[in-house]
């Protein structure tokens, strides 16, 4: 099992101009490692982060997508699986925390802690998809992982987290999406 | 003699001819390409779905993209917002319903332009929305109110020359706007 804010930093060190999408508690660890224009965290509803990628993914095909899903998300929006797939956009990378719980609602557990998101991926048609549950593992394929033809999915088996500060006014600025516009665009 | 319905976007070639009392597919896909949509964001709506989705499907200019379940457009058109891309979210009123939370979120309170296109299931085409004996309908346009989305219906082909303008101005203010398609589509 790893921890997410320690995947996060793995991360980092192989993002330059891909926009990054994150929500919850997977958005207030990653901005906190890399804050940088191009993190998208203004989700609007739990679960559109994955749906909010593959718009972005279409618009902007000469440039990657990498979104930050905590499994919660995911549950919310399985449906996003089997579009994207359809859709199957080549430079969409998809991870997905999964710590088996609702972290920012209190850290009650999600309704099974069994649920196989990287098969679910690989049955909906992903081109590729993982299960990383060692940091050395995912340190060494996180290149890869992020280079190759997607749509690409990674499930990221981590820990729940020590408890979050959730600063949503920060998270939800609207002068971070008007940067994001022109950062994304330019 | 010139009626609304004879915009540039009823000159195109592909419009049909303007019949009282109808609303031809054929227009509303020219309007819709007039105002500079590529992509049609869809869960199938039996209202639409032989006189304006079938067309849809076969139209070389419009981008179809299956979805799953209708909030899914909310996010996938947001992202292509960000990256200078037109989407229209072609969907049912039923799904309009279970999208709520995200157009409150998204469109309403990020101010996004998010365009929808709405199917009155079940709808009796000579009643206003307001007044029809299903419950379902009868709420659609007070929840628009109450949210602050513009709205317009679309009846006839008459009615269709409201589409270019509301969709340019959804754009230009980045706001949300939502057509109702009261009378299926031939």
């Amino acid at each position: 099992m790893m921890k997410r804010d320690e995947c996060f930093r793995v991360l980092a060190r192989h993002i330059t101009d891909e926009a990054v999408v994150a929500t919850y508690s997977s958005a207030v660890d990653w901005v906190e490692i890399n804050p940088r224009p191009l993190n998208y965290t203004s989700i609007g509803a739990m679960g559109l982060d994955s749906s909010h990628g593959l718009g972005l993914a279409l618009g902007r095909p000469d440039k990657r997508v990498v979104v930050l899903q905590g499994d919660g998300s995911l549950l919310m929006n399985l449906g996003s699986l089997v579009t994207i797939a359809a859709v199957a956009p080549k430079n969409l990378v998809h991870l997905v925390a999964h710590n088996e719980t609702y972290e920012a609602n209190g850290g009650h557990p999600i309704p099974s802690p069994k649920v196989d998101f990287a098969g679910l991926a690989r049955a909906a048609g992903y081109a590729a998809a993982y299960d990383f549950s060692d940091l050395g593992v995912f340190a060494q394929q996180a290149a890869h992982v992020l280079e190759r033809d997607g749509p690409v999915f990674a499930t990221l088996h981590v820990e729940p987290s020590k408890p979050l500060i959730y600063d949503y006014p920060s998270l939800y600025d609207p002068a971070k999406r008007k940067a994001f516009k022109a950062a994304w665009q330019g | 003699m010139d009626t609304p319905a004879t915009s540039a976007a009823m000159t195109a070639a592909t419009a049909a001819a303007v019949t009282p009392g109808a609303l031809h597919g054929m227009n509303i896909i020219a309007a819709i390409k007039a105002s500079g949509i590529e992509y049609v964001l869809s869960v199938p709506d039996i209202t639409t779905s032989a006189g304006l989705l079938a067309p849809i499907t076969q139209d070389k200019e419009l981008r179809l993209i299956r979805v799953c379940k209708e909030d899914e457009c909310i996010g996938i058109a947001t992202g292509l917002a960000y990256s200078g891309k037109r989407a229209l979210t072609l969907i049912q009123h039923t799904g309009f319903l279970d999208s709520i939370n995200a157009i409150r979120g998204v469109a309403v309170e990020y101010k996004q332009p998010i365009c929808m296109m709405i199917g009155l299931l079940q709808h009796d085409p000579d009643l206003p929305p307001r007044a029809s004996p299903r419950y379902g309908v009868r709420i659609v346009e007070p929840i628009l109110d109450d949210m602050g989305v513009v709205h317009h219906l679309i009846g006839t082909d008459a009615d269709v020359a409201k589409i270019e303008p509301a969709i340019e101005t959804a754009y230009a203010r980045s706001e949300p706007v939502a057509f109702l398609i009261g009378r299926s589509p031939i």
